[in-house]
Formats: structure tokens, C-alpha cells, sequence
């Protein structure tokens, strides 16, 4: 697939594990946390192919290869068996796949990952003929008991039956025949209008576990005499130990040991305090030869500069310098400065070791790309990559976080591990602290925008400058920084997107939505300033610019209709639209915004019409939209990661990097456009609209354009 | 030695009298439905009720908690706990369900206390509660639903 399908293909969501997994929804959930000790084996479940299993209590569990960290790959991939087994939906378990890059990759990118909201999209096919197989093997299982022809054998919400006959079964009886089945060479897949359980809201499966505390995460697989281990980070990125006093560490009750790691110095103790408060006695020296020890604001500028150097050209349409030196031309600037932002998940990054009596070793951990952690934590332990079992667990969110390319964060989990080099199980957690100090950011840009208008009052020309870190560490074009960008939806004849990739020692990472969180503010921003320049309505505007764009204005005109779009609104309120697609989904958003007491914009209520083609599971796309839009919007208004003077980072925990908190959360309606094409991604693209959208609305409100995020800062200055 | 009563059975506590409530019902207690996700107060995912009465038992010394009750998810029970659970689940609140303890014993707590909840009210009681999936409008939304359920 092209560049922009590879954009697609990081980050939201995955994969995971086998059979420790289990925990996660099986029965014997309840003893797991009960216990905090991954339970292993447990009832027998006969494997019909890779990624179906069923029990002799009639179960159908699914192997997800994608992580279930929110956004619904167990539910989702479960509802795609379902239906082509033509299973009851009560019957339906899910756990995480283990950790494998040929039985288990993401066919969107050729590795075993979950990201680019690609989940769905790319198991369509996939995990619909592995329920058909499943089917057709229970179906040719029960001809050859019942010796009856194949043709006469009905299955409706996992019941097998032969009405001539009257016999009736479940799946469970005919599991292990079942699996002795020559698998059918095509199974024959539904057309989709006789799907029953696609489109239909089923309950999620992972919901019960998930409220009454059942549910088991990272964090809360502890063997007896689990090792917790923390690391002291230097405030600066690119910084090494120079030195370290670990006598007052060593005091506290508790702490194990301390030893130097190749990113800090590891504190390990009988439980999570001692472990925080021996490193909180810690004196660590750090040599900042080659740390990054510009702040900020230094790098802000040097962005800035860069804006009239040659950049790599991403699209060149027309001809753009023509475009703004023809007579009578009303040329229009914006320099937008996005800053470094954590994806700060709920649940910080962790992982266990457990070492297996024959030598052999488990790792739980969260993983967006989990064979790939698997062969660093080998590579770092030294051990073959067949004695590591990397068991995915439910995540505590990621939006991104856990899937980094050479896995660096268990690069660090098992150099912790090894470093101690001890028997029992080792727990090693970050804090939120590390978190949000510890980098691979949303990269800060800087994106410089001219528009022309002619004397007609067309916008005849585009030129937008990006300049920032390249994700995937290019020299040349990285799609992650343009996508949205570079194929601009807009028919404007002269065109021309350039980038400029920056080296800095903080690692930079993608970021729900990627490229998408800061293209589609500075485009959804930009077009509208255009159009008002032009005094054309936003939506009119855009609509007459997205001519032969079908999906878009189909999403437009939806939201537009719900937000009765030109009705009159409350005194003291003004309303903002964006538009964008991202990940093959097309999202538009209006909101109505009014200025709140701290002088911020307060979001009443958005209205988001989403055009994700076959909607699988309706309920959890609208949720989707619902966590993008209060994610996304969190950002915008209040969230910074700033390198203060001398390069140190200033923000530490959730007071000073502020999350959006119930009482900023908008009403939220969420409606989806009917469509028979493909299913594609919902885990990002509910994100990138909602930023320009309150930015277009608080300028409509206040004749102020937002030039600088987060909100919060540009208000207080 | 601490004593105190977790989800109604007693338990002593004789390690480092700082440890923070959380870590004691986590490491020591085995109780893992509690969470960890700041350590200062400020996410509420390791909320749970003392004497009644939510707190952040990331800040609360075990020293601080001789003689008192301790109820966490797991233990949390009563028609308020059932109304809460049975509107959280027909609404799928949760996304990724870490921060979905806390804010459960949050909302349990405030029904308890206030039988009819406004946004206000719920504002109020959740705000200390971040859920980084931003389920929020869900939350409220099962709050009423649970308190409408009670009411009847
Ligand atoms: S962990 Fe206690 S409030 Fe965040
Ligand atoms: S459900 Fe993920 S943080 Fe709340």
C-alpha cells in the first residue's frame, strides 16, 4: 500500500496473547485478580484454526491479533466469527493472540502491530473466512455423526440442527471432530444483506470485567515474590548517568537492590513504595554533554527560520508562485507552532518477567507490536526468541505510546531484568512521572500557511510549509508529516506542500491521529480563515471547494443538518465545522462553543458524522468518535510538553500536564453514514477535526485565530 | 501495626506505616481493581471509600487508616453499587476500564449521597476522576440512568 496507507498503519490498536490472556474474559478472571497470578491452561478449548477455538460449554473464542486497549478489536473481530459461524452472540469470548509476525500480522503492514485504526479494516476479510471455515468444519463434523448430507445442516445462534431428523447440537460436542476437518479451500463468506449480527449494537465483551475490577492489566499480574523495579530518567533528553549515590535508597524498607541501567539507575524492592521512595532518595549525577539543552521557545524559533529555507516538496500542483504574483492577488499568512504532547495513557508503560522452570521466560506487557518487543526483550536477555512467550495483556490505553519501532521502552524492561540478574518475577513499572517526562512526543511543528485570493475572490493558491521531526527518522519525504496535507481535498488550482524534517535528541513518536493532529488544524483552520476572507459560510464554502469529493461533503452536509447549521445560536456563542479524512474515514464535527470564566472556550455540544463504509459495531464506533473528540479536544485546549530554559522538561504529572476532566466534556452526538463500501478505522480520525473546529468557532466568536497550542497558553499570554 | 477492616474482613499491616492505602490493598492485599495512575491526587483511579466516604488511597497513608473501613471495587456492594454497575454495563462505558474503578466508587458514592444527582452535582463528585478514553459523556450519562433506575 502507499505511503499514506503506511501512515495508516501504526499505531491505535492490537494484539495479543495466548493463552495467559485468557484471564482477561474468561471465567477465571475472577480468581486472576483475586490473586494478581496469571492463570494459565485452564479449560480446554480445541482450536478449529488460528484464530477461532471452541469449548466443550459451546464458548467461541477469538484470538484478536490486535491489542485491546479501548477501542474494541475484541468486540469488533468477534461480532466479523460471529456472524459467519452464525453464533449466538452470548457464546462469544476474545483473547489476545500470541505474539507471532507471520500467523499474526497486520496485513495493512506485513508485521504483527495495531495502529493506524487499520484493526478492522485489515482482519475483514481474514477473520470473516476464519469464521466461515469454523463453520463449515462444524457443519461436515456433524454430516459425518449424523451420517446426513452436508446441504440439510442448519446452524442458527450456535445451533447445529438437521430438521429431518431432528437432531440438534451445540458447538462443544463437535469441537474436536471439527478440528479433524479438511478446512473448505474458499469458505463461502455472507453477502451483506444477510448479515444478522453486523451493524447491530452487542454488548462489548470486555465491559463486565472492566466494572467490577475483575479485568486484569500489566500492572496487576504479580506472582508471589514479584520484583518492582523503577528507573531514575535525567531531566533532559539525551542525558547518561555520570555518577549515583544509592546509600540513603539502600535504607529504605524494602529496596532490594539499585544498579545502573543504560537509561538511568534502576531501584528494585519488594513492593511498588519501596521501589518509589528509594528512588526518591537517589542522587544520580548526569553528564549532559549531548542532551538537548535548547528549551521550547529556542526550537520554536529555529522552526520559524527554517520557513524560507528549500524544503523537501511533498505536492506541487499548478504553479503556486504564479498563483500569488498575479495582479490584484490579496495574499493571506498564518504561522502555526504545535507543541510536544505525551500521550500520557491511563495506565503507564509496564511490563512482567516471569521466568518458567525449564528456563524459559513470560513477559506481560501491553503491546502494540508485541513479536517485535518479544525479539528486543530476547535480544537484550540473550535467549532464543522460542523461550520468550510475550503474553499480550489488556491495555490501559496507548494512543500510540506502545508501539514504538525497536521497541526502546522494553529495550529498557529488560536490561532492568537483566540487570539483576534474579530468579523471581520483576515488575517493572514507569510512574506517571516517567511518562510524562520520558519523550517519544508528538513532535512540536511549525507550519507556515499563504493562501492567495484573485480579484474574484477565488482561493487560487495553497502553500504550506511543515516543519518538524520525522516519525519514522527519514532524511527524505515522511508522509506522517504532511498526510493531510499533501493531498489536500480542497479544488484549488495552484498547490504546493513542502517539509522540512529537524534532528532533536527527544524522541519524537506518532500520536492518535499522527500526522492528521496537526494537518487537519492547520488546513481546517486555514480554509476557513480563506473562506471568510472571501465572505463565504464555511460549509457552502467548502462544499463548493470539494466538488467530485463524495465521502466528505456526504459527512459535511450530515453534521451541518444535525447542528441545524445557520440556525441562530445562543447569545454569547458561535459555532466552528472541519472536515477531515484520515485513515480512509471521514469525519466532520461542528461544535458551539462560548468563552468560559478561566476565558477559554467552553464546548457546549458536537455534533460528528462519520463515514467509516460497513459499520460493524455502531456502538463502538460512536464511542470511538465520543473518546477521539475528548481526547483530541483535552489537547488542544490545555496540553503542552515544554523543554524549559537549559532543555529540562517541565511538566511532570496530571497538574501541570492537564487532562480534559468530566465537567469540559461536551455533549456529543455521533451519527454514522449508511455505506456498503469497505469498513475502515475508527480509533483516530474521531481526533482531528475537533481542534479546528473549536478554533474556527472561538475565531467566529472572538475575531482571534488560534496561531499557537495549546489554547490555554495563548489565552493566559 | 495498623488494623483495619478491608471489604468487611480485618486486616493488620506492620510494613513501612508511609505506604501509601493504595500499594497495601494492591502489593500486599492482592486486591489489583484498584488503580495506580498518578500518585498525587489528581486522577482518581485509585479512589476508593473510607468510612463512606471516597478517597485517594494514593495519598493516604496506611498509618492514617487504624481502626477504619476500607471498601474497594471488589467489595463495593448495596443498591446504589448494583444501579451504578447495571448502567455502566447496558451503556458500555468503558474503553480501555482502567480508570473505570475509580470512577465507579466515585459515582456509587455520590448516589449515596445524593439520590437524584444534577450535572452540577455529578461535576462536582467526577471531577477528580480523569478517564484519559474520555468516556465522560457516558459516565454521566449512567449516572442518571442508575439514579432514574433507583428512583423508579
Ligand atoms: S493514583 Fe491516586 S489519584 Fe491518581
Ligand atoms: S476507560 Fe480508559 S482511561 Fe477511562
Amino acid at each position: 500500500m502507499a505511503n499514506q496507507d503506511f501512515g495508516i498503519t501504526r499505531r491505535s490498536f492490537i494484539a495479543g496473547s495466548g493463552l495467559l490472556i485468557a484471564i482477561a474474559l474468561a471465567p477465571r478472571a475472577l480468581k486472576a485478580a483475586q490473586t494478581g497470578v496469571p492463570a494459565g491452561g485452564g479449560q480446554e478449548l480445541v482450536p478449529i484454526n488460528t484464530f477461532v477455538k471452541i469449548g466443550a460449554d459451546d464458548t467461541v473464542t477469538i484470538l484478536s491479533k490486535h491489542l485491546e486497549m479501548g477501542q474494541g478489536p475484541f468486540t469488533g473481530l468477534a461480532t466479523l466469527v460471529a456472524e459467519e459461524m452464525d453464533a449466538d452472540w452470548s457464546q462469544m469470548r476474545a483473547v489476545h493472540a500470541p505474539a507471532d509476525n507471520d500467523l499474526y500480522a497486520n496485513l495493512a503492514y506485513g508485521i504483527q502491530g495495531t495502529g493506524g485504526s487499520t484493526s478492522i479494516a485489515n482482519s475483514y476479510d481474514q477473520i470473516r473466512s476464519a469464521g466461515a471455515t469454523a463453520r463449515a468444519m462444524l457443519i461436515a463434523a456433524a454430516a459425518e455423526e449424523w451420517q446426513v448430507p452436508a446441504s440439510e445442516i442448519t446452524i442458527e445462534k450456535g445451533r447445529i440442527r438437521h430438521s429431518a431428523t431432528g437432531r440438534e447440537s451445540g458447538f462443544g460436542a463437535f469441537a474436536d471432530k471439527a478440528a479433524r476437518q479438511t478446512p473448505p479451500a474458499e469458505p463461502r463468506l455472507k453477502r451483506p444483506e444477510e448479515f444478522v449480527l453486523i451493524g447491530t449494537d452487542l454488548p462489548k465483551l470486555d465491559t463486565r470485567s472492566k466494572i467490577d475490577g475483575t479485568a486484569v492489566f500489566t500492572i496487576d499480574v504479580m506472582p508471589d515474590k514479584t520484583l518492582v523495579a523503577v528507573v531514575a530518567h535525567p531531566d533532559h533528553f539525551g542525558a547518561t548517568v555520570k555518577s549515583f549515590d544509592d546509600g540513603e535508597a539502600r535504607k529504605v524498607q524494602g529496596v532490594v537492590d539499585v544498579r545502573q541501567v543504560p537509561s538511568g539507575v534502576a531501584v528494585y524492592a519488594d513492593d511498588t513504595f519501596a521501589a518509589i521512595k528509594g528512588r526518591d532518595l537517589l542522587h544520580v549525577e548526569w553528564d549532559l554533554s549531548k542532551a538537548e539543552t535548547r528549551s521550547s521557545e529556542e526550537i520554536a524559533a529555529d522552526y520559524v527560520r527554517r520557513f524560507s529555507e528549500a524544503g523537501i516538496v511533498a505536492t506541487d500542483e499548478g504553479n503556486v508562485d504564479e498563483a500569488f504574483d498575479m495582479a490584484g492577488v490579496q495574499t493571506v499568512e498564518a504561522e502555526i507552532i504545535f507543541p510536544f504532547l505525551a500521550h500520557a495513557p491511563m495506565e503507564p508503560l509496564d511490563a512482567v518477567f516471569v521466568k518458567a522452570s525449564d528456563g524459559s521466560l513470560d513477559i506481560y506487557t501491553g503491546a502494540q507490536f508485541p513479536a517485535m518487543d518479544r525479539e528486543v526483550a530476547a535480544e537484550v536477555l540473550g535467549m532464543q526468541q522460542s523461550q520468550v512467550r510475550l503474553n499480550t495483556q489488556l491495555t490501559g490505553g496507548a494512543f500510540g505510546r506502545k508501539a514504538q519501532f525497536g521497541s526502546p521502552y522494553m529495550q529498557e524492561a529488560a536490561s532492568v531484568y537483566a540487570a539483576i540478574g534474579s530468579q523471581r518475577p520483576l515488575k517493572h513499572m514507569w510512574t506517571r512521572e516517567d511518562d510524562i517526562r520520558g519523550g517519544y512526543y508528538r513532535p512540536m511543528y511549525a507550519h507556515k500557511m499563504r493562501g492567495a485570493i484573485n480579484r474574484n475572490g477565488e482561493i487560487t493558491g495553497w502553500d504550506q510549509v511543515i516543519v518538524g521531526q520525522s516519525i519514522m527518522g527519514k532524511v527524505d519525504l515522511d508522509d506522517t508529516s504532511v498526510e493531510g496535507a499533501s493531498n489536500l481535498p480542497y479544488a484549488i488550482p495552484n498547490i504546493k506542500v513542502t517539509s522540512h524534517n529537524v534532528e532533536l535528541a527527544v524522541p519524537p513518536l506518532w500520536w492518535r491521529s499522527v500526522g492528521h493532529t496537526h494537518t487537519g488544524f492547520a488546513v481546517e483552520t486555514f480554509v476557513d480563515e480563506l473562506l471568510s476572507k472571501v465572505g463565504r459560510d464555511p460549509v457552502e464554502g467548502r462544499l463548493a471547494l470539494l466538488a467530485g469529493k463524495p465521502r466528505h461533503t456526504g459527512v459535511l452536509r450530515r453534521a451541518a443538518e444535525m447542528a441545524d447549521w445557520g440556525a441562530t445560536v445562543p447569545e454569547g456563542r458561535a459555532r466552528g465545522i472541519a472536515v477531515v479524512e484520515s485513515f480512509h474515514t471521514f469525519v466532520a464535527q461542528v461544535v458551539e462553543v462560548s468563552v468560559d470564566p478561566e476565558g477559554i472556550p467552553r464546548v457546549h455540544k458536537v455534533w460528528c458524522a462519520v463515514d467509516c463504509g460497513l459499520a460493524i459495531n455502531p456502538n463502538v464506533i460512536k464511542a470511538q468518535m465520543e473518546g477521539g473528540i475528548g481526547y483530541g479536544l483535552g489537547a488542544v485546549l490545555f496540553d503542552a510538553v515544554t523543554l524549559g530554559t537549559g532543555g529540562k522538561v517541565v511538566q511532570s504529572n496530571f497538574h501541570d500536564y492537564r487532562s480534559i476532566r468530566i465537567n469540559e466534556m461536551p455533549e456529543v452526538v455521533v451519527e454514522i453514514i449508511k455505506s456498503s463500501q469497505r469498513p475502515t478505522g475508527v480509533g483516530e480520525p474521531g481526533l482531528p477535526p475537533i481542534g479546528p473546529a473549536v478554533a474556527n468557532a472561538w475565531r467566529s466568536l472572538t475575531g482571534t485565530p488560534v496561531r499557537q497550542l495549546p489554547i490555554v497558553n495563548i489565552v493566559a499570554t | 501495626m495498623v488494623t483495619f477492616v478491608l471489604n468487611g474482613q480485618e486486616r493488620t499491616f506492620d510494613g513501612d506505616p508511609d505506604t501509601p492505602l493504595l500499594w497495601v490493598i494492591r502489593d500486599f492485599e492482592k486486591l489489583t481493581g484498584t488503580k495506580y495512575g498518578c500518585g498525587i491526587a489528581q486522577c482518581g483511579a485509585c479512589t476508593v471509600h473510607l468510612d463512606g466516604i471516597p478517597h485517594r488511597s494514593c495519598v493516604t497513608p496506611v498509618s492514617m487508616i487504624d481502626g477504619s473501613d476500607v471498601v474497594t471495587i471488589e467489595g463495593v456492594t448495596g443498591l446504589e453499587a448494583e444501579a451504578i454497575k447495571a448502567a455502566w454495563a447496558a451503556i458500555d462505558v468503558p474503553q480501555c476500564g482502567y480508570c473505570q474503578s475509580g470512577q465507579i466508587m466515585s459515582a456509587v458514592a455520590l448516589l449515596q449521597m445524593v439520590s437524584k444527582p444534577t450535572d452540577d452535582d455529578i461535576d462536582s463528585a467526577m471531577t477528580g476522576n480523569i478517564c484519559r478514553c474520555a468516556t465522560y459523556h457516558r459516565i454521566r450519562a449512567a449516572i442518571h440512568a442508575a439514579a432514574n433506575s433507583i428512583g423508579g
